[in-house]
Parts: structure tokens; sequence; C-alpha cells
């Protein structure tokens, strides 16, 4: 156990405060509002490309007129932003570093300082790809996939600053989340709470910490590959080219196999804010604990066997197509045990409807319809036909909002008060909620409808190919726009309501959710140090509505009543604290 | 909670993550090496004695660490810090024998871009040297606080680190020398 | 770590000069099943002992092993993945002329090492 006692007898300035604090729960909130800002980035991308799509050669407000390398760039950089720079740093980095020594009930993580860094890092990372805007040439256009001979030659990208800094920020972020991630594991095997065993872990930070190696495992070669990339891109090897001696499947099998794993190291911070959410909410101890550990494990293994369902029309051997089509399939097994956990969770529960509970029930049944059309694109068969079209583009935008936005929504409105000392308003919340979930659904499904009818994903103006550009598939694009617009609108809501409530919104006690597990026992918001006096645990964080006891949940730092020593839940008396 | 100290833990999970970024770079060369035996022809040119000489050197310096760290656990800061201190030059030793062979296959025309062969021997041992660099720079930090006789517990982290640099060159010797 | 076995590291060091020796030497003889063998079995050798002794892995924990193997597991997976595609240079209805021709050509044709 390693201590960092807090310090209470100098008080910071603003700079340590904020700006280079090695406090974790700092660290946290900096990493989930750069996450933020970079979304607007990432969103305002979407909505310029959605506006040539439904109407094409237009002007488009605040923009201009799009040309065709634009509309490359915009589309490389949204799914950049919103996987690398949007979706890990709010979920796995920001939820991770307020979350895990908060709900492990210690101070601190245990390096902070290489914690620190691995911001900096991150921050530097986002300057760099911000900057590929401005450069001649502009930013990278080759698709965030950036396969080579397109990526790897500025003569086919015609990006030859915009794809080395593009390569050169997704590294430096794979650094930063290295750092993070290692810190991660290191503090929740090393730095528990006393009485805190295995599986009194909360489930979030389990799924971080599985994720958090998924993510050390798979990124090696990735970082290799980059290397060799970047190599090809600036001293004039030919790694990825054919006509050298390279090859440029290579570059699709490095990435995908650090691509795919990655996916799941996304969804599983989410599944554990979904966890944490349902149960507080449905007031009923988590179903099955311990298998939905193992069905976390399970899926992160098998997400290493998976990867090559990407390149099914990439040439690769048909029979490893096969293969691979098997295991896709397989990984789907361990992902609904825990669906099934969740709602067996849900089953007899006395549920409130608040806003996360909202946010938690809607990503249950929205990534439901990402993992269901997913069988599809894993059957090779299928796949060969739907590859590479706007089915494909629906399929994990099911996936990943979800992941990226709903949950991680479910996660900023339960653990707000904890995190700023105020309640967000439910009204808003509510109003948010409906106007983002409706409207993302009227975004989406007409893809599904334009994805299966052919629409290729990477087409600037459909005008130019008669079968698409049929009214009745561009009636469904611009549908399909109009609800972007509305969905991005009601964005606006949520800042407004993020805003009002950091500065207005009802002051909030410890524990307003009165929830279980460990990071509602500290002040809210907690100070540098985090706990008035370390806690101590006696039992697992998922002890609701307990037979016998006058109270719908029993935090796990609350002592046994001697009175009553074989109550359902209750432990052994504790050794001492070591 | 698991027993192991929280600086060595941490060490651990930095190499697992290097292994797979060594395994990702080295299994790629592994097999384009056997789809193109014609690269013989070019792994001819690699000199054996050079790379066996730095195999050895790294070898000695791996030594070295493991005595820096057994004078650790005695609580002999002096004596780690002179035993890490050997250790960085055996990498700096290794680094200027590097030079002077690189130095000779260049000006020979053995450039990172004329063959593919020669663009992974560069990538792989570069990638390696530039581990063997940030090794020396954390050994010299490490043996500045061991000789005060404070952070023993530092030298042995150190050292599992440096290791793990010289089991990657123990397998990089014979891929990029050996094998012709 | 607390030093539970004694070991004598001289010793250790002075076999793996001694294995470096043999895989230098390996190839001189010529054969080359011989030299894959003195090559790549040595340098498995030499790894292990340099693990197990210098990095003291026989009496750490022992997932921490367990951990490292799986990583190279990951890579076995990779690369038994890829090399049906890279390694290979045809297959099931697709063929890479490039490689072959590379092949075929002994590499001079495509990039010269010789200049």
């Amino acid at each position: 156990m390693t201590g960092h006692a807090p310090d209470a007898t100098r008080a910071p300035g603003f700079v340590r405060t904020y700006l280079w604090s090695t406090d974790h729960k700092t660290i946290g909130l900096q990493y989930m509002l750069t996450g933020m800002a970079m979304a607007l980035i990432g969103a305002f991308a979407a909505y310029v490309f959605r506006m040539q799509a439904a109407f094409p050669g237009a002007s488009v407000p605040l923009f201009g007129r799009v040309a065709a390398a634009d509309y490359n760039y915009l589309v490389t950089m949204h799914g950049t932003i919103m996987i690398f720079w949007v979706a890990m740093p709010v979920l796995l980095a920001g939820f991770g570093n307020y979350l895990i020594p908060l709900m492990l009930g210690c101070d601190d993580m245990v390096f902070p300082r290489v914690n620190r860094l691995s911001y900096q890092i991150f921050f530097l990372s986002s300057v760099v790809l911000v900057a590929s805007f401005f450069v001649p040439g502009g930013a990278f256009g080759g698709a965030w996939t950036a396969y080579p001979p397109l990526s790897a030659n500025s003569a086919y990208s015609m990006t030859p600053f915009g794809s080395t800094l593009w390569l050169l920020a997704v590294a430096l972020e794979f650094v930063a989340f290295l750092l993070g991630g290692i810190n991660f594991i290191t503090t929740t095997m090393n730095s528990r709470a006393p009485g805190m065993k295995m599986f009194d872990i909360p489930i979030i930070v389990w799924t971080i910490m599985i994720a958090a190696v998924l993510f050390m495992g798979s990124v090696g070669p990735l970082v290799a590959g980059a290397v060799m990339l970047l190599f090809d891109q600036v001293v004039g090897t030919g790694f990825y080219d054919p006509a050298r001696g390279g090859d440029p499947v290579l570059w699709q099998h490095l990435f995908w196999f650090f691509g795919h794993p990655e996916v799941y190291v996304l969804l599983l911070p989410a599944m554990g804010i979904v966890a944490e959410v349902m149960v507080v909410f449905a007031r009923k101890k988590l179903f099955a604990y311990r298998t939905i550990v193992y069905s976390a494990v399970a899926t992160g293994i098998i997400s290493f066997f998976v990867w090559a369902h990407h390149q099914f029309v990439a040439g690769i051997d048909p029979r490893m197509a096969s293969l691979f089509s098997v295991t896709t399939l397989i990984i789907s097994i361990p992902v609904a045990e825990m669906f099934f956990a969740y709602i067996a969770t849900l089953y007899g529960g006395s549920i409130r409807f608040s806003t996360p509970m909202l946010w938690a029930l809607a990503f249950v049944a929205e990534f439901l319809i990402g993992g269901v059309t997913g069988i599809f694109l894993g059957s090779a068969g299928s796949d060969i036909y739907f590859h590479d079209t706007y089915f494909v583009v629906a399929h994990f935008h099911y996936t990943f909002f979800p992941i990226a936005f709903l949950a991680a929504f479910a996660g900023i409105t339960f653990w707000f008060p904890k995190m700023f000392g105020r309640m967000m308003n439910e009204t808003w919340g509510k109003v948010h909620f409906w106007g983002t979930i409706i409207a993302f659904n009227i975004c989406f499904i007409p893809l599904f409808i334009t994805g299966t009818a052919g629409d290729h994903r990477r087409i600037f103006d459909y005008s130019m190919f008669a079968e698409l550009a049929t009214p009745e598939m561009q009636s469904l694009r611009i549908l399909a726009t109009r609800a972007l617009l509305v969905t991005l609108a009601f964005q606006v809501v949520f800042v407004v309501n993020f805003v009002y409530s950091l500065f207005r919104g009802t002051v909030a006690e410890a524990n307003p959710w009165k929830a279980n597990t460990l990071e509602w026992l500290a002040p809210s918001p907690p100070p540098h140090g985090n706990f008035v006096t370390m806690p101590v645990v006696y039992r697992g964080p998922y002890e609701y509505s307990v037979p016998n006891r006058d109270e719908d949940y029993w935090p796990q730092h609350e002592p046994d009543e001697p009175a009553d020593p074989d109550a359902p839940g209750a432990r052994r008396p504790l050794q001492q604290p070591a | 909670m698991t027993g192991i100290p929280t600086g060595r833990l941490a060490v651990w999970w930095v190499l697992a993550s290097e292994i797979v970024i060594f395994g990702g770079l080295l299994g790629a060369y592994i097999m384009h090496r056997i789809g193109h035996p014609e690269w013989e022809g070019q792994a001819i040119h690699t000199n054996v004695w050079a790379g066996g000489f730095n195999t050895f050197v790294l070898l000695s310096s791996s030594l070295s660490a493991v005595l820096a760290h057994q004078a650790a656990e005695r609580g002999d800061g002096k004596s780690a810090a002179r035993l890490l201190l050997l250790t960085a030059a055996g990498g700096a030793t290794f680094l200027i024998v590097k030079a002077f062979e690189w130095t000779a296959e260049i000006t020979s025309g053995f450039t990172i871009g004329s063959n593919l062969f020669w663009s992974f021997y560069y990538t792989a041992a570069g990638l390696h040297a530039l581990h063997v660099l940030a090794g020396m720079v954390i050994l010299l930090f490490v043996a500045a606080t061991a000789a005060k006789n404070i952070e023993l517990h530092r030298v042995e982290n150190i050292g599992i680190y440096w290791h793990f640099v010289d089991i990657v060159w123990i397998f990089l010797f014979p891929l990029l020398y050996i094998a012709k | 770590m607390t030093e539970h076995v004694q070991r004598n590291y001289v010793k250790i060091w002075a076999m793996l000069c001694a294995l470096l020796v043999v895989s230098i030497l390996g190839p001189l003889i010529g054969i080359r099943m011989l030299t894959v063998i003195t090559a790549f079995g040595v340098a498995i050798v030499k790894a292990f002992l340099v693990a197990k002794h210098f990095m003291h892995l026989d009496i750490e924990k022992r997932w921490v092993a367990y951990v490292l193997l799986a990583m190279i597991g990951f890579i076995v997976v990779m690369f038994a993945g890829i090399a049906p595609d890279v390694m290979k240079h045809d297959g099931l209805r697709w063929e890479n002329t490039a490689a072959k021709e590379a092949v075929r050509s002994g590499g001079g044709a495509v990039a010269g090492g010789h200049r």
C-alpha cells in the first residue's frame, strides 16, 4: 500500500490546482473536458460532411463550399477525433482517473506524476492533431484507418504534412494512454482500501482495468507499424509499398489487430458505467457479479482473435476469412452474457427513471441494435456485400454512439454531484435525453436502408452516380442529415445544463443517490486526498435491498452490526488493516 | 496487495507493453524474411563480429546490473552506484560500436531505403538502440540517488528493464546477423 | 526482493558467453538446420537464463511470468493471423506477383543494396 498523505498544510496556487496538478480528480476532469472540447470539432466535421452528402455542392453555413479534399479530411478527422480524442479520454482516462482511486478508497494514483505526464502528452497530441488542420496541404484525408499506400506516400494522399502530423498525434496519444494504463493497473492491484478483496472491486474498476490491459496488449504491433509507416512517409522506406517488396495488407493487419480490441477497450468501461448506474437506480444487487467479471475477461481475450473481419475484401486468404467469421460470432456470447446479467439485475428491481438511469437503459437498447447488425458484418459472406456501405457506418455508430455518448452521459449525470458538489437539473436532463435518443435513431436508421441499397460510404458527391442519386435515396440522406442537426442542437441543452448546474445547481450531499461504493463516502467534491478518514471495506459493492435492514443500501465502508452476524451479505469481522 | 512493490509491478507492466511493441516489429520482419529467401544476399553484409561483440557487451552490462542489485540488497548504495555506472558504460560502448558499424554500412550503400531487409535492420536495431539510450539516462539517474543510499529499490527496477533490453538484443542478434 | 537462493551470477554470465560463442560458431559448420538451432535455440536458452536468474522471475510471483507469456502469446496469434497473407505469396485464388518477382530475381531488380 503506497500512501500519499494529504498535504493540508499549504494551499496550492491556481496553476498547481488546475493546470499542473497531480491530483487524479483534476487530471480526470482535464481528460474529460479536453475530450468534450474535441467532440465539438468532431461534431462540426460531421455536420459539414453530412450537409454535403444531403445537399451536394451547396454552401454549408459556417464552412462554405465543400471541396472533395475537404470532404476527405473532414471524414478522416471525424473518425479519428471521435474514437481517439473523445471516447478514449472521456471513458477510459476521464472516468478511470476520476473513479479508480475514489472507488478503491485510496488517496491518489500510485504514480501521480506519471499521471500528470500522461495528460500532458495527451494534451500535446491534441494540439498536434488540431495543428494539422492548418498546415500546407491540409489535414490528413486517408480515412481514420490510414491504409497505405494512400497514407504512406504524399503523392497519393496529397497531404505531405497532414499525414505525418496525424501519425505523430496518434503515436503521442498511445504513449499517453500506455502511461495512464500502467497507472490504472498498478493502482488497482496494489492500492486498495484495507478489506477490499478482489471481488469487492466495483465492476467499472474491473472493466477499466481489463480495458487497460487489452489496450496494452494490442497497441504494441501498431506502434511498431506506425514507426514503419512514418519511415515510409519520411525517409523513403518501402514497408507497405508492393513495388519495393513491402506489403500494404501488413498495415491493415497491424491496424486492426489493435483496432478491434480497441472497440472493447471502449465498450468495457461503458459497460462498467452502465452497471454502476443500473444497480443504484434499480436498488437491487447486481446479478451475477462474478459472471460479469469473467465475461469481461473472456471478451477481452477473444477480442484478440477477431480482427481480420475488417479485411474480408482486402485480399486476405478466404480460408482465414471463414476462421475469423467464426471467432467474430463467438465474441458476441460473452458480451450478450453481460447484457443478460444487466437485464436480470433490472428484473424485480424498484426502478427509478432518473436521467442517468435513462441513459443507461438506452445504452443497452441501442447497443443491442449495433450488436445484432454486427452479425451480418462478421459473417464473411454477407460482409462482402455490405463492406464499405452505409450499413457499416450505421452499424458502428449504433455501437460507438452508445459507448461514447450514451454511457458517457450516464456517467457524467450520475457522478456530476460527486465531481462538482451540485446536482444537475433533472428536467433539462430528460429533455436532452429524449431529444438526443429520438433524433439519433432517425439519423441512423435511414443509413441502414441506404447502405443495404448499395450506398458506398466514401463518396463525396452522389449526383455523379446515377443509381445512387435517386430521389428516394437522396430523401433518406436529407432525413438523416436533418436528424443529425436536431441531435447536435439538443447537445446545446446539455452544455447549458452542465454550465448552469456547475454554478447554480442544488448543492449535493456526499451520497445523493444512496449508493454503496466508496466514492460516495468522500465529500462532494472530494478534497485533495479524497477521504476525511481512509475507509475500510467490509463487503461487496452491490448490497442493495438486503432483507432485515432499515435502509435499502449498505455501503461498503459501514461495519457490520454486531447484533446480526448472519445477515445476508455480511462478511467475516475484519482483521486489522495492514 | 499483490505482494510486489508498486515500482517493480509497474516495471513488469512496462515490459509487458514493450514485449508487444518489439514482438509486432520482429513478427513482421520474420514473416517477410521467410517469404523472401533472397534477402540472404543482403544479410550477408551485416557484421557478425560487431554484433557478437555487442552481445557480449550487453550480457556483461546485465551482469553488472544484477551485481548492483545484489549490492543494493546489502544496503551498499556506494558500490551499487558504481556498478550501475559500469552498466551505463556498457550501454555507451554498445552505442559507439553500433555507430561505427552503421557508418561503415551506410558508406557501402546499405541505407535504410535501399532494400526492405535494411529497412527492417535499421528500424529494429534503431528502436532497440533508443531503448538502450533511455535505459542509460535512467541508469545515471538511479546511480545518482543510489550513491546517496536512498531509494535503493530503484536499482532492481532499472535492472529488470536493462535485462529486458538485453533479451531483445539476444533475439535481434541471430535475426539480423546470424541468419544468412 | 529478498534473495532466497544464493546464486553465482558470474557463473551464469560465463554460461551466457559460452552460448554466445556457440551461436557465432554454429553457422561456420554450414548445415542450415544446425544454424537455425544454434542461432534461435541458443537465443531462447539465453533469454531464459537472463529472465530466470537476472530478472529473478523464478522467485517472483508466478503470475508475472504468465502475464509476460500472455503478451508473447498475443504476438503468436498476431503472427498466425498475418503470416498466411504476408509470408506466403499465393493462396486460395490470389497471388502476390510483386513479391514472387522479387524472390525470382533475387531482390536485385526490385531494389539494390549494391551501388
